[in-house]
């Protein structure tokens, strides 16, 4: 088991100087997963959060070689680098042994929506390379529009709480199962809060032969509205409601990788947030009735695909 | 830092000099607190450096030496998530002076 004090003397590969917002679950995310693996590493990003902060013009957070894409193909751009590799090394021009490790990165904007079908692409065709999405639940980068990701009765510039409606009305898609219908060998979902977790994922995700698919929570304290000291404490709370259920699907087989000693209600994660406060008033209350039977059928679910899957 | 214009950037917009984001003080975004390290209450755990999002936690070896203010930008992540009973971190008020931008 890796030790935080070890991996902490790599060298890091997302520096300082970045301009992501206080408190951002990013680089918290990035810290972690990037040292998963030691081999040289190449990065794909989408538009998206992590790529305007870290790549203001002239200059660089990036300690490893990137590459910007538009919007909707990170991982179509990583697709093409990941065959060019394997044709240099086909062709004599690099060694065959010369192990090089590649990943997509997106929001949950450039890949539960915008970059969907890229991605869906990729990992039919089965490319060598990881994608992570860091999922922060908005189009965080352009001022909080909801996306596919946004989470049933959140608030967001385009699905505002109001006298119409009780913010976005619709569920969040499942894009975790989505990816493993893709039968690929490998997809988790993982929370910074559990960084020994993230870690082991991002280093099987690394290790495996063909895709593989991270995705993982990153609360945003600008568009969720709370606290920035409060991030982690925030994702803590998302595994202990089962909110975000933390699991894993390898090769097939579904296995969660945490189980709260008692499950929370979900007003824990919905009260300190500032885009779920208007589901406190009276007339609201069914809204959070609805989110509580959406997270316990979820949480049935995950565990009826753990024992269908054994 | 001097910014190169189109004239001298390298065709295809590329940056060959990584992590020269380092040079951008986010330090001079803080406002209104930054945390203090109390060395003699530390267990060194590294969750301060774990979970800085500016990377202003500086670490030699095996033990956590105190904040880089340059890039510390005061979310207060650190003492929020500091497990000593008496905190290693706390936060604490400083004078404001308003800030002049990133550059050196």
């Amino acid at each position: 088991m890796a030790k935080l004090k070890d991996i902490a003397q790599l060298e890091d590969r997302l520096v300082a100087g970045h301009g992501m917002c206080l408190g951002c679950g990013i680089p918290l995310i990035f810290k972690v997963a990037l040292r998963a693996t030691e081999d040289p590493l190449i990065i794909s990003n989408a538009t998206g959060c992590l790529e305007v902060c870290t790549t203001i013009f002239p200059r660089t957070a990036w300690n490893t070689t990137w590459v910007h894409s538009a919007f909707e193909n990170a991982a179509a751009t990583m697709a093409g680098i990941e065959a060019m590799y394997k044709s240099l090394k086909r062709n004599g021009k690099l060694p065959q042994d010369k192990e090089i490790k590649f990943l997509a990165t997106a929001g949950d904007g450039g890949t539960y929506d915008i970059g969907l079908q890229a991605l869906s692409g990729a990992m039919e065709r089965g490319h060598n390379f990881v994608y992570l999405c860091y999922d922060n639940n908005a189009y965080a980068n352009t001022g909080g529009q909801r996306s596919s990701a946004t989470p049933f009765g959140a608030s967001a510039t385009t699905s505002p709480a109001g006298s119409e409606i009780p913010g976005k009305l619709q569920r969040k898609k499942d894009l975790t199962k989505i990816l493993a219908a893709h039968n690929i060998p490998y997809v988790a979902q993982a929370n910074p809060a559990r960084w020994q977790d993230l870690y082991n994922k991002a280093k099987k995700a690394f290790e495996v032969e063909g895709p593989a698919f991270l995705n993982v929570l990153c609360p945003c304290p600008t568009e969720w509205k709370y606290d920035e000291s409060m991030t982690v404490k925030l994702a803590k709370t998302a595994m202990d409601t089962c909110v975000w259920p933390l699991y894993e699907v390898d090769n097939g087989k579904y296995k969660i990788n945490y189980t709260p000693k008692e499950k929370k209600s979900v007003t824990e994660w919905l009260k300190p947030q500032g885009r779920f406060r208007h589901l406190f008033k009276e007339e609201n209350a069914w809204v959070i009735e609805e989110y509580q039977k959406q997270v316990d059928e979820d949480w049935e679910e995950l565990h009826k695909l753990v024992e269908m899957t054994k | 830092m001097k910014k190169e214009t189109w004239k001298e950037l390298t065709i295809g917009t590329i940056n060959p000099n990584a992590g020269n984001s380092v040079q951008n003080h986010t330090g001079t975004w803080r406002s209104g607190t930054k945390p203090e390290f109390i060395e003699e209450h530390c267990i060194h755990c590294f969750f301060c450096w774990l979970y800085c999002p500016h990377f202003a936690v500086v670490i030699d070896g095996d033990k956590v030496k105190g904040f880089n203010y340059d890039y510390c930008t005061g979310c207060g992540l650190c003492a929020e998530e500091c497990p000593t009973k008496e905190k290693s971190i706390i936060m604490v008020k400083e004078n404001v002076q308003l800030a002049g931008g990133g550059e050196e």
